[in-house]
C-alpha cells in the first residue's frame, strides 16, 4: 500500500515518465525508454490500443464495404458485364461476370467482417478501451498485457480471415452463421473447403481475444473505480459495455463449443450435425446428427451477439445526447435497468431465429412472448431518448446528429423484429429480404452510426483535435439518406416473398419484378460508401489540419475531459480525481457553469445548487427530477419513471 | 511476477477484496464452464433426439476422479506449507500435485482405450463422439493446470513461493480445483446419461 501514497504524491521527485504507474512495474526507479515498438506496436496503454482497434476496425469497414459493392453489381445489373471486374477478382470474375459461387463468399465474408470484426471488435474495442478507464478514473486496465495480447490476437484473427479470400477454392461461403451441413461438408460447396477451415480457426482466435478483452473490461469496472465512483455514479458508457462484457464472457465460449463440433465434423469425421444427406445422388455415411443442434448453439451466441453489437453504440448515444442536449439523461436508472434487463432476456430469445425448424409449437410460443418482452427495455431505451432530447437546449454537433440517428434507426429496425418475433408472421418472413432490412437497419446502421458518432465525439480526447465539422454533416446526411434508401426498400422485397442470399432474382416473374428497385438500391449502397470516403478524408485530415482542441471542447461532465490534451500514459499527471457526484449534471440553475463536473465537490458550488437536484433544479425541462444517483434516499425507480411520465404527457403537475 | 499490480490496483483504491487478477482467474472460469454448458446441453439436445447408443462407461474413468479428488488434497497441502514456509514441504506436494495430475491423464488416456476395446470410436453414433469430445477437452484444461503447477514448482525453487507470496498458488488453487469441480459435474452428467 505504500506504493499509493507513493506515487500518487506530485511532488514526488520523477517526472511521470520516469516513473509511470501505468506500466505495472516496480514503482521504485526503473527508467525506462518507449521504443516505437512499445508505443505504437506492442503498446499496453489502453488509448493506443483503443486506436489499433478503431485503426483495425475502420479498414475491416472499408473492405467489408467494398465485398458488398461486388454483390449489389451483381444484384442490380445481373445481366451486364463487368469486363474490369477480371482484372480486380481474377478467376472469380472470369468475362465479367461474378461467379456464383464467389457471390456467396462475398455475401459470407461481407457478414462476418461486420458482425464480428468491425461491430464487435472494432466498436467495443475502440470505445471500452479507451473510456472504461477514462471515465471509472484507472490510470489503465486491469491487466494491460492482456489487453495487448487481446488486440494481437484479434490482429492475427483478422489477418487469417482476410487471408481466406486468397485461398484457391475460396472464402466461406456459407452465410455468417455457416449452418452445417453445408460448412461441414467440403464436397457440397468448393467455399467450404480450405475457407471455412481459415474462417473457423480466425474465428477460434476471435473468441479467445474477444473473451480476454470481456474479462479486462470487467474486472477493471469492478475494481479499479476510482474514489467516489459509485457503480450508480458510472457513465451509461461504462455501464453498456460492462453489460456487453458479460454477454460476450458467457455468449462466446458457446461459439467456441458449436464451432469445436464443427472442426471434427468437418476434419475427424464425427456426425455431430450431419445425418441422411444426399450428395451428388449418393448417401453420405455418416449419420445420427443434427443440424438443428448447431443453430440452438450458434444462436445461443447469436442472439446475445446482436446486443453485444447494439448496446455500446446505445451507451455512445445516451452520453452524446445527454451532453449536446444540456440535460440529464431521462431516467437514469431505468436507463441501466433496461441495459440489465436486455442483457439477461437476450440469452432466452434465441429460438427465434428457429422458428421454421420444426421446433415445438408450444416451445416457439414460448420463444414468442419473451422475444417480444425484449422489446419493452427497447423501447424505454427509446422513450428515454426521446424525452432527453425534448425541449433540451440542443446542439447539433456532427456527433449529436449520428447519435440521434441511432435512435431513429434503432426505432424503425426495432419495430420491424416485432414482427419477426411472431412465430405465425416469421413462417412468411423468414430468410426473405424482410430479414435483411430489419437487422442491416437496427444491427448494421444503428451501431454503425453509433460508432461514427463515437468518433465524432471522442476525437478530440484521441487526437487533440477536433474534426471539421462541415464535412462532418455532409458525412452524415449523406450517410442518413442512402441508408434508408438502400435498407427501407427491402422490407417490400421480403414482403413479397423475394428470398435472401440468391445470386440473381432473374428466374422467377415475380422477383424480376424487383430488378429496377435491386438497381436503386445498388446505386443508394455505392452512394453510402463513397460517403464514407469523406469520413475517412476527415479522419486523417484532421489528426493533422484540424482545430486545437480545448481540454474540454463539449462542456462535458465525465472524468476523461479532466485529463490534459497531450494523453498521457497513466492518464492523469497527478493524483486520480476522485468523483463527487453523478455524471448527468447539466442545467442546474444557479450552477456557475451549465455543466458541473462529476469531480466538484459540493463545497465548491453555491449555496442553491448543492445537494441532490430538487424538483426546480432542472428547469430546462420544469419536471420533477429526482431520480439521480446522488439521492441518499431510496426513491423506487420506476415510481418515479411512471410520475415522469404521466408529467411528461401532462397528466401530472409538477 | 512480484512486481506490484499494474496500474489501477497500486494507485486507484481498491474496490474489492479480491485481487484483480484473482478476479480474472474467476471471469475466466465463467467462460471456461459456459464452454462446457453448451457441450453438454448440445449432448441433452442430441439425445433427445433418438438414435442413441447406449454403452457402459469405462472404469478408468472412476479412477480417475479419484485422482483428481486426491490431487485437490495435496494442492492444499502445498497451500498449507507455503504459508508455513516449509519449503521442502511446499515442493513436495506440488510434484505430487503435478504426478497426480499427470496420473489423471493417464487414467483418462487408459478410458479410451477401454472405449476402443468396447467398440465405441470418436467417428460413429454421437454419443460415442461426444463422450470423447466433452473428456478431451476437459483433459485440454488439465493439461494447461498441470503445466501451471510445474512452472509453480519451479518458482517455488526459486524461493518466490512464501509467505508473504501467494497469489500465484492461490489462483492455481482456484484453477485447479474448478476443474476437479468440473469434472465431478461432468462424470456425473455422464454417469446419468449412460
Ligand atoms: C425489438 C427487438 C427485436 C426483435 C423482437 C427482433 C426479432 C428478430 C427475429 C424474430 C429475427 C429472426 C427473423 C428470421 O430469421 O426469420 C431477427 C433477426 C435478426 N435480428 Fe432482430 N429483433 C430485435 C432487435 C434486434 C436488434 C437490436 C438487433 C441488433 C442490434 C437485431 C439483429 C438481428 C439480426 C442480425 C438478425 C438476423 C440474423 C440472420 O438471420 O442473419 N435485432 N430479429
Ligand atoms: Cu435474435
Amino acid at each position: 500500500m505504500s506504493t499509493i501514497a507513493h506515487s500518487n504524491d506530485p511532488t514526488h521527485g520523477h517526472s511521470l515518465h520516469t516513473h509511470d504507474p501505468a506500466h505495472g512495474h516496480d514503482v521504485h526507479g526503473h527508467h525506462h525508454k518507449e521504443t516505437f515498438i512499445t508505443k505504437y506496436i506492442f503498446s499496453q496503454d489502453h488509448k493506443m490500443i483503443a486506436k489499433q482497434y478503431l485503426f483495425s476496425g475502420m479498414l475491416m469497414a472499408l473492405i467489408a464495404a467494398g465485398l458488398s459493392l461486388l454483390f449489389r453489381l451483381q444484384l442490380g445489373w445481373p445481366d451486364r458485364t463487368f469486363p474490369w471486374l477480371e482484372s480486380i477478382i481474377g478467376e472469380w470474375g472470369k468475362g465479367g461476370r461474378l461467379d456464383p459461387n464467389f457471390y456467396l463468399s462475398l455475401v459470407t465474408l461481407h457478414g462476418t467482417l461486420m458482425v464480428f470484426f468491425v461491430l464487435t471488435a472494432g466498436l467495443s474495442g475502440t470505445f471500452s478501451n479507451l473510456l472504461i478507464p477514462y471515465q471509472v478514473g484507472a490510470r489503465d486496465m486491469a491487466s494491460p498485457f492482456i489487453n495487448m495480447l487481446s488486440y494481437w490476437l484479434f490482429f492475427l484473427s483478422s489477418v487469417i480471415m482476410l487471408a481466406s479470400l486468397f485461398v484457391e477454392s475460396g472464402p466461406a461461403s456459407a452465410g455468417w452463421t455457416i449452418y452445417p451441413p453445408l460448412s461441414a461438408l467440403p464436397q457440397a460447396i468448393p467455399g467450404s473447403g480450405l475457407g471455412m477451415t481459415l474462417w473457423l480457426i480466425s474465428m477460434v482466435l476471435f473468441i479467445a481475444s474477444a473473451l480476454m478483452a470481456a474479462l479486462n473490461y470487467i474486472t477493471t469496472i469492478l475494481n479499479l473505480r476510482t474514489q467516489g465512483m459509485k457503480m450508480t455514479r458510472m457513465p451509461l458508457t461504462v455501464w453498456s459495455f460492462f453489460c456487453t462484457a458479460i454477454l460476450g464472457v458467457l455468449s462466446f465460449p458457446v461459439l467456441l463449443s458449436a464451432s469445436l463440433l464443427l472442426v471434427f465434423d468437418r476434419s475427424f469425421g464425427t456426425s455431430f450435425y450431419l445425418s441422411e444427406i444426399y450428395i451428388a445422388g449418393e448417401a453420405l455415411t455418416r449419420t445420427g446428427g443434427s443440424p438443428i443442434l448447431f443453430q440452438h448453439l450458434f444462436w445461443f451466441l447469436g442472439h446475445p451477439e446482436v446486443y453485444i453489437v447494439m448496446m455500446p453504440a446505445l451507451g455512445l448515444t445516451s452520453e452524446i445526447i445527454a451532453t449536446n442536449a444540456r440535460k440529464p439523461i431521462f431516467g437514469y436508472r431505468a436507463m441501466v435497468g433496461s441495459l440489465l434487463g436486455i442483457s439477461f432476456l437476450s440469452f432466452i430469445v434465441w429460438g427465434h431465429h428457429m422458428f421454421i425448424t420444426g421446433m415445438n409449437p408450444f416451445l416457439g410460443n414460448v420463444f414468442m412472448i419473451l422475444t417480444l418482452v425484449i422489446a419493452v427495455p427497447s423501447a424505454v431505451k427509446v422513450f428515454n431518448y426521446l424525452a432527453t432530447l425534448w425541449r433540451g437546449n440542443i446542439r447539433f454537433t456532427p456527433a449529436m446528429m449520428f447519435a440521434i440517428g441511432v435512435v431513429s434507426l434503432f426505432i424503425s429496425g426495432g419495430l420491424t423484429g416485432i414482427y419477426l418475433g411472431n412465430a405465425a408472421l416469421d413462417i412468411n418472413l423468414h430468410d426473405t429480404y424482410f430479414v435483411v432490412a430489419h437487422f442491416h437497419i437496427v444491427m448494421g446502421s444503428a451501431s454503425m452510426f453509433g460508432m461514427l458518432a463515437g468518433v465524432y465525439h471522442w476525437y478530440p480526447k484521441m487526437y487533440g483535435r477536433m474534426m471539421n465539422e462541415k464535412l462532418g454533416y455532409l458525412h452524415f446526411w449523406l450517410t442518413f439518406a442512402s441508408v434508408y434508401l438502400v435498407f427501407f426498400p427491402m422490407h417490400f422485397m421480403g414482403l413479397d416473398g423475394v428470398p435472401r442470399r440468391y445470386y440473381q432474382f432473374t428466374g422467377f416473374e415475380f422477383m424480376t419484378e424487383w430488378m429496377d428497385m435491386n438497381r436503386f438500391i445498388s446505386v443508394s449502397a455505392i452512394m453510402a460508401t463513397v460517403a464514407q470516403l469523406i469520413f475517412f478524408y476527415n479522419f486523417f485530415h484532421s489528426m493533422r489540419r484540424g482545430r486545437v482542441a480545448s481540454q474540454n471542447p463539449w462542456g462535458s461532465t465525465t472524468l476523461e475531459w479532466t485529463t490534459p490534451v497531450e494523453r498521457l500514459h497513466g492518464n492523469w499527471p497527478g493524483e486520480i480525481p476522485h468523483v463527487h457526484r453523478w455524471p448527468y449534471d447539466y442545467s442546474r440553475p444557479g450552477a456557475p457553469q451549465d455543466f458541473i463536473m462529476q469531480t466538484v465537490p459540493d463545497e465548491d458550488l453555491p449555496m442553491a445548487v448543492r445537494g441532490r437536484p430538487t424538483n426546480e433544479a432542472v428547469s430546462g425541462a420544469g419536471v420533477p427530477e429526482r431520480v439521480t444517483a446522488s439521492t441518499d434516499r431510496p426513491v423506487s425507480a420506476s415510481s418515479v419513471f411512471f410520475a415522469r411520465f404521466l408529467h411528461r404527457i401532462g397528466l401530472r403537475r409538477a | 511476477m512480484n512486481r506490484s499490480m499494474p496500474s489501477g490496483s497500486s494507485v486507484n483504491s481498491a474496490r474489492s477484496a479480491v485481487h484483480p487478477r484473482e478476479f480474472l482467474m474467476w471471469g475466466f472460469l465463467v467462460s471456461v464452464f459456459m464452454l462446457f454448458a453448451g457441450l453438454t446441453s448440445a449432448f441433452i439436445v442430441r439425445r433427445a433426439d433418438g438414435n442413441w447408443l447406449q454403452f457402459e462407461l469405462p472404469q478408468a474413468f472412476a479412477i480417475s476422479t479419484l485422482l483428481v479428488v486426491i490431487s485437490t488434497v495435496t494442492l492444499e497441502l502445498a497451500r498449507k506449507a507455503a504459508r508455513r514456509n516449509e519449503f521442502s514441504a511446499l515442493r513436495a506436494w506440488l510434484l505430487a500435485t503435478a504426478v497426480l495430475g499427470m496420473a489423471f491423464l493417464a487414467s483418462q488416456f487408459y478410458a479410451y482405450l477401454q472405449l476402443t476395446g468396447q467398440g465405441i470410436f470418436l467417428v460413429g453414433n454421437p454419443s460415442g463422439s461426444f463422450l470423447y469430445v466433452i473428456s478431451g477437452v476437459h483433459a485440454l484444461h488439465i493439461v494447461a493446470a498441470v503445466l501451471a503447477v510445474l512452472v509453480t514448482l519451479y518458482r517455488a525453487y526459486r524461493w518466490e513461493v512464501h509467505s508473504k507470496s501467494l497469489l500465484g498458488l492461490r489462483i492455481l488453487a482456484i484453477f485447479w480445483h474448478f476443474l476437479t469441480i468440473l469434472w465431478l459435474y461432468l462424470y456425473t452428467f455422464l454417469w446419468w446419461m449412460h
